[in-house]
Order: structure tokens, then sequence, then C-alpha cells
């Protein structure tokens, strides 16, 4: 019986979180279409529904209707399993993220994460993310054109590059709160203590890198569609290309959540205990303020896009070899010094 | 004109690169508050001046008939020769008359040649731009649609003669 009730739980759990998943996702295609309007002064979608808000599901379906061409020069088997190999590494990566604190429903403790306990957590979400760049490596190689084979070449050096300082922005996370579970490191990050304040410098490299891990702007490299025409997926039609586009933005959305788990304080707001409210409102408060701290990353991340031009590929080793990794070392010296001041 | 800098002449704000990604951003938030500039078409219709060049039509007089006397310049000057001429007499005052005048809207590009080499000005590029068709039968223009009549064209036989 008592297991039965966890797994019901816990089944629950990844029902609500993979629905959150799934319209978020579909709904940043569209936030990041009308921001990009807003940008330039445009409109954007506004014909399907109320101000263009059925706008995703018209797109899904008509993918859904597309013909989906295999090339003939391409790897079948490894060309379609590409695209579900970046959608499993999208979804399963939010299963240790934390989306609020413990809250207590008729006298029994639910953590509201889907997999809570992990004591190696953040290198979970970390080599999840390094399998994310398998599925665009072989979708380049397998698909038997060349731009697609150059856009898997540049993303596979270009997560490499970036991996590095992602690794040690973390490492500095990690000295303060001294340990790998996610809950831990946000309750490391009480009150005003959020590592993006204590070690600006991880938060910055962290940022920049998370830009490179989802090949989003300025770092679009492996897509980039002047020079590559799609890159990556320019062999990819119907619902394969849909997934990858799914796996994009999905990719977007772990990124804000990490960042905010790591560096803005995960679900907490500074001082909220002060106003002594109860314990459930507290609670919400507190999952409203993790979303919240999510749109806003997420709006940040298309804000970027549609403000600064790509980098060159060169500039891109160049940053990431030389500029970046540099300074993620010295902010695990800075966060060393600090933890032994402060702790 | 901006001088180009190199990398070595950079001061060190510019070097960091960090406050211009921020200017950057500062300026495509202010985008997204200013005033949109859509034209929200099948609601807001786009309404040319006398410049524009939409479908080229024939000149239609008061008294019904055309204005073309059929000498086939524009035939003959169209770069894309979209324009077919059937030329035929009458016994009133100005003999010639096209019997048949099509204009291939598939292959017309808009240059308004046959406009600028018409002696009569009666062909003249009107204001139209909606020009939709379903098949190539369609696509061809008679004289029943492209004779329009002078008090439309005003405008822009006006614009042509203040360019002359």
């Amino acid at each position: 019986m008592e297991s039965l009730i966890i797994a019901g739980i816990a089944l629950v759990k990844v029902l609500i979180l993979a629905n959150i998943i799934l319209l978020t996702v579909s709904y940043l295609v569209y936030f990041e279409r009308k921001i990009s309007a807003w940008a330039q002064s445009r409109v954007g979608p506004n014909r399907v529904g109320y101000a263009g808000l059925l706008q995703p599901f018209a797109d899904v379906f008509k993918l859904l209707l597309k013909e989906d061409i295999v090339p003939e020069q391409a790897n079948k088997t490894i060309h379609t399993l590409a695209p579900f190999l970046a959608l499993f590494v999208a979804f399963t990566t939010y299963a240790v993220i934390p989306w609020g604190p413990d809250v207590t429903i008729f006298g029994r403790v639910i953590e509201l994460s889907v997999v809570p306990n992990i004591n190696a957590g953040i290198l979970y979400v970390l080599a999840l993310t390094s399998i994310g760049v398998y599925a665009i490596t072989l979708s380049g190689w397998s698909s038997g054109s060349k731009y697609s084979l150059l856009g898997g070449v540049r993303a596979s050096a270009q997560m490499i590059s970036y991996e590095i300082s992602m690794g040690f922005s973390v490492a500095g996370v990690l000295i303060f709160s001294q340990s790998l579970l996610p809950s831990e490191i946000v309750k490391s990050q009480s009150g005003l203590m959020w590592n993006a304040f204590l070690q600006p410098i991880g938060f910055i490299t962290f940022v920049t890198a998370a830009f490179a891990e989802t090949n989003r702007l300025p770092f679009d490299l492996p897509e980039a569609e002047p020079e590559l025409v799609g890159g990556f997926h320019t062999e990819y039609s119907s619902m394969k290309f849909a997934a990858f586009f799914l796996a994009e933005y999905a990719n977007m959305m772990i990124a804000s959540a990490l960042i905010v788990t790591l560096y803005l304080g995960g679900w907490q707001v500074p001082y909220l205990e002060k106003l002594g409210l109860s314990a459930g409102w507290e609670a919400i408060i507190q999952v409203a303020a993790f979303f919240a701290k999510l749109v806003f990353l997420m709006f940040f991340f298309i804000w970027v896009r549609w403000s600064i031009p790509r980098f060159r590929y060169d500039q891109l080793m160049d940053i990431g070899w030389k500029v970046m990794f540099p300074l993620a070392l010295l902010n695990v010296i800075w966060a060393a010094v600090l933890a032994m001041l402060i702790k | 004109m901006a001088v180009k800098k190199r990398m070595k002449d950079f001061t060190l704000m510019e070097k960091i690169y960090l406050p211009s990604i921020v200017a950057g951003l500062g300026i495509t938030l202010q985008n997204m508050f200013k005033p949109k500039y859509t034209m929200e078409y099948p609601e807001v219709k786009f309404m040319p001046s006398g410049h524009y060049r939409g479908r080229p039509v024939l000149v239609q007089e008061e008294d019904g008939g055309e204005r073309c006397v059929a000498c086939g310049l524009c035939s003959r000057v169209c770069p894309a020769l979209a324009i077919d001429i059937q030329a035929a007499e009458t016994e009133k005052e100005k003999e010639r008359y096209p019997e048949r005048f099509e204009i291939n809207m598939l292959r017309c590009i808009f240059c308004g040649l046959c406009e600028e080499v018409c002696p009569e000005e009666a062909i003249v590029m009107s204001k139209e731009y909606e020009i939709a068709f379903t098949n190539r039968q369609d696509a061809i223009y008679g004289k029943d649609k492209l004779l329009t009549p002078i008090a439309d064209l005003q405008e822009r036989i006006e614009f042509l003669r203040g360019n002359k």
C-alpha cells in the first residue's frame, strides 16, 4: 500500500510536470514569434484564436500533415533515432530540478521535484545535457548532407568548449552548497545569499555557457540559417523536425530552470518568512516565485536572441577557451576564498 | 562615418563587451513598446497615391470608347511580351481601334514601359494591386477587364503629366 501511494504521487508529479513542459514549450514558440515581432515594431501572429493564442497548435498540426522526407544518402536508423534522442534528453533532465519547497499534504511530506533525492543531481543534469550533443551530432552525420555535417561538427566542438566553463562555474556553486543535491543548493541560497550576487563572474560564465549549450543566438552556429541552411536539421521535415524544435525550446527551459536553481535562489523568496504567512500560502508563493523567475529567464533568452548578432566560429572558440575558461577558473578561486571568509 | 577600430585600439570597457550587449538589449526592449507599423492587410488596405504602378489598364473615354489607336507600340516595347493587340478600323473620325487587347498578367512585370511609350495616354498603370487568379486562362485580361473609366484614373494621369 505504502509503495503504491509513493508510486502514485510520483506519477502525478510526472504528469503535472510533463504537461507544464509541453504547454510552456509550445507557448515559448508563440512568444518567441511575438517578442521578435515586438522588437522589430511588428505585430506578430494574431490570426489563429484570440491574439493568435492557438498558433502553436496550428503549427504542430501543419507539421504533422507534412511529408516526412528521409534523404537517400542518409543512414536511416540513426537519422530517425536522433530527433527522439534530443527529445528524450530534453524531457528527462527536469526530473531533478526542485520547483518548490517540501509541502505537507494529508500528513505526508511531498518534495516538489520528480526525483528529489538523487545525491548526484547536478551531475545527472550535466551528464544528460552532454548526451544532448549526440542528438545533434548524429543527426548532422547521418543526414548525408554537407550542411548537416558541418552543423553537427560545429555542435560537438562548441559543446566541448563550453561544457568546461559550465562545469567550472557549477563548481563554484557546489563549494557554497557543499552538496550535489539540487534542493540543498537551493536551501544554501537563503535570504539574499543568491549565488548570482555572491559570484557574479560565475553567473555570467554559466549563463553564457547555457546559451551555447542550448544553441541559442548568439551561439547558434550549429543551425546558422544564413551559412548552413538550418545546419543539423536541414534534412529533417515533418514531425522529426518538430521534435528538434521542441527539444530546442525544452532545452531553453531546462537552462532557465538550472540558472534559477543554481544562481537565483530556486524557489526561495528573500525574507518571505518574516511576513508570517501560513505554511500553505508560503509554499504557493514560493512555487509561483520559481515559475516567475523561470519565465523571466526564458524571456531573457528570447530577448537576447533578437538583440545580438551571431558570433563568427573562430570568435566563438576564442571566447570559449581564452575568455570563458579562465574566468570560470577565476570564479572557483573567488568562491573558495569567499566560502572561507563567510563560513 | 564611423572609424573602423581594431581589437588593439579597444578600451577595456569595449573589450569586456558586456556593456554593449546591455545597451543593445536596452534598444530592443524600448522597441517592444513603440507603436507597430504593421498594416493588417485584409482589414486595412494600402491606399497608394498616383505614383504607384499597379496593373496596367486601358483608358475609357467618357463616351465609352477606348482611347487606344492600336499602334502596337506598347506591345512592341513590352520586355516581357505580355501585351497582344489585334487592330481594326471603323468609319469614325478616329479610325483605328484595338479589336482585341490582351495583357497576360502572368507575364506582366509592372515596369510601366507601355504607359511611358503610349503616344495617346491610352494605357496607364492603375492603383490596383489585388491580382489573383486560379488558372492560366484567367490570367489573360481582355478588354472587358482592362477598360477603366477615365474618372478613376485622374490621379495617375496628372502624375504622369507632372513628370513630363
